[in-house]
């Protein structure tokens, strides 16, 4: 299982009613990696992250992950979305949405493995290795003095720092975040990458992001995707010569696709 | 209140309906909670009022209208679980649609039922006075049920309730259990029937809960706070109707909606204060 991509596309094409939004797309993510994706706004970046989820369908191409099709893989997948799904009003304890990501894990390690589980169905309350893993998740991010706060109270970084540790309370292969840092300060920002390339010991990492120039300096490769994905560096980078290739793409999709607004914005945002 | 309680002790149609309320505070606590974070309290109000449409077919045919209730309550709580979950748009309208629809269906079958103003009185407004000992049981029996499924379930129906797409994510079954939930909010309803009638069941589904909500912070706190709440404002509604002659189930809203205005604006209030002495 260790030696199959972490993330292997081909040709993948998924439109929106008639609406193209990727086109033959080719990405395969090595495990261990650091993979940024970066983009315009309504470059895909985020329906890649839900196709790569299994939570959409590609319309033509082919999606592994992990070794398993996208649908499977899921509950290997560590996922940090850009607006998370609750209302903050919602009572509950920064412990308990850790432990949301503990649902999927059968009934135990060794039944997680065989085949017809239905997982998910564990009855009752949470076991104590899920309160353990759950702990150890908000200790990784540095927030295990947040256990008991309810989650209306946390400023952005801190709910950033626990919708990570949901992510890893699983104990997940693959960590996928959809930017991360888009409503926190710079200075957090910062921590949170720091934490990431931490984890990156341990983990394959793909992280959407805006803002190529900040995350350039943590990331082994990035990935820029426009409706199809524009380049692909393989070689260890630094700031500068993302900043000139992505600039250089820029004008590319200038002359390619009409609509310079999208281009300038990208250049800029 | 003394002659409530020596009332209470004389007369066993009294114990009969104080029983009939601290059974119904059950279905307060355990799926109250529920409705009032996933906000579905419009959902609930459909499914309560298209139950007239079983309890008319109950009244017409001569099966016990509670059982016309419970499947009428089921069918329609399946039915828009499955309209919101094929056309997420189309929910709104199939919740008015169904609750008119059985509305009517139900009036059209007691009109044509002999004594049918005394039974919708009674349908509509409740009528904890007269609860026989068949349909305690059959309470009972509903309150088991829900305590089962929640017993069980309840890390999973917080995981709907609060993210539904993570939850998808890790493979927990979504859409069943929203079903399933949506069932559990139908079996509630007919168990508040009997109290409160099918108009007035929304508000003793949502209110306690709401209110626990102001002062607890977990899911668990406010099940245990909204039963006690329940049991508290079905005891004390029938106590504060008994001496007036006034009928128990709007008495028993009406200090319900009372409590929940002190209790919004002592939770305001709090919430001021603490900003205070932060600063």
């Amino acid at each position: 299982m260790s030696t199959a991509a972490a993330v292997d596309i081909q040709q993948l094409s998924f439109s929106y009613a008639a609406t193209p939004v990727l086109q033959g797309v080719d990405l395969r993510v090595a495990s261990g990696e650091f993979l940024g994706i970066v983009g315009p706004n309504a470059g895909g970046k985020s329906t890649l992250l839900r196709l790569i989820l299994g939570l959409l369908k590609p319309s033509s191409g082919r999606i592994r992950v992990l070794g398993e099709p996208a649908w499977r893989a899921r509950r290997r997948i560590g996922y940090v979305p850009q607006y998370p799904g609750f209302s903050r009003d919602f009572p509950i304890s920064v412990e308990e949405v850790v432990l949301m990501s503990r649902f999927g894990l059968g009934l135990s390690s060794k039944r997680r493995a065989g085949e017809g589980e239905r997982p998910g169905l564990r009855l009752g309350r949470w076991r104590r290795t899920d309160r353990d893993a759950a702990a150890a998740a908000l200790a990784e991010v540095e927030a295990a003095d947040l256990h008991g706060r309810q989650i209306g109270t946390l400023s952005g970084g801190q709910m950033q720092r626990v919708l990570l540790a949901r992510a890893l309370a699983s104990e997940p292969e693959l960590l996928i975040l959809d930017e991360p840092t888009a409503n926190i300060d710079q200075r957090i920002e910062g921590e949170i990458f720091e934490l990431l390339a931490a984890l990156n010991r341990r983990l394959t990492i793909l992280v959407v992001s805006h803002d190529i120039g900040f995350i350039s300096g943590y990331v082994t490769r990035v990935a820029c995707l426009n409706r199809t994905l524009i380049c692909h560096t393989t070689d260890a980078i630094d700031g500068q010569t993302i900043r000139a290739l992505y600039g250089e793409d820029v004008r590319h999709i200038h002359h390619d696709h009409p609509p310079p607004a999208e281009a300038h914005e990208a250049a800029h945002g | 209140m003394g002659e409530f309680l020596s009332a209470v002790v004389e007369q066993p149609f009294l114990r009969q309906a104080l029983l009939a309320g601290l059974l119904a505070s059950l279905g307060c606590g355990l799926i109250g909670p529920f409705v009032v974070v996933k906000r579905i309290s419009f959902l609930a109000g459909g499914i309560a009022h298209s139950v007239l449409g079983g309890m008319g077919a109950g009244a017409y045919f001569g099966f016990d209208p509670l059982l016309g209730a419970l499947g009428a309550a089921v069918v329609s709580a399946l039915l828009i679980g499955w309209v919101r979950l094929a056309w997420r748009t189309g929910e709104d309208t199939a919740i008015g649609a169904l609750w008119a629809i059985g509305m009517a269906v139900g009036i059209l079958f007691i009109s044509q039922t002999p004594g049918y103003a005394t039974d919708l009185m009674s349908f509509l407004f409740g009528s904890i006075l007269l609860v026989p000992t068949r349909e305690l049981w059959f309470m009972a029996a509903l309150d088991l049920a829900l305590l089962l499924a929640v017993g069980l379930l309840y890390r999973h129906f917080i995981a709907v309730t609060f993210d539904e797409e993570f939850a998808r994510l890790r493979g927990v079954p979504v859409s069943t259990l929203y079903l399933l939930l949506l069932v559990l909010v139908a079996l509630t309803v007919v168990l508040m029937i009997q109290v409160v009638g099918l108009i007035l069941v929304i508000a003793l589904l949502t209110l306690p809960a709401a209110m626990a909500g102001q002062w607890t912070h977990s899911i668990t706190g406010m099940m245990a706070t909204a039963t006690l709440l329940g049991a508290g404002l079905t005891s004390g509604g029938l106590a504060l109707s008994y001496a007036p002659d006034l009928p128990p189930g709007p008495t028993i809203i009406l200090l319900a909606g009372a409590l929940y205005l002190v209790s919004a604006l002592a939770a305001g209030l709090r919430r001021r204060l603490g900003r205070l002495q932060r600063g």
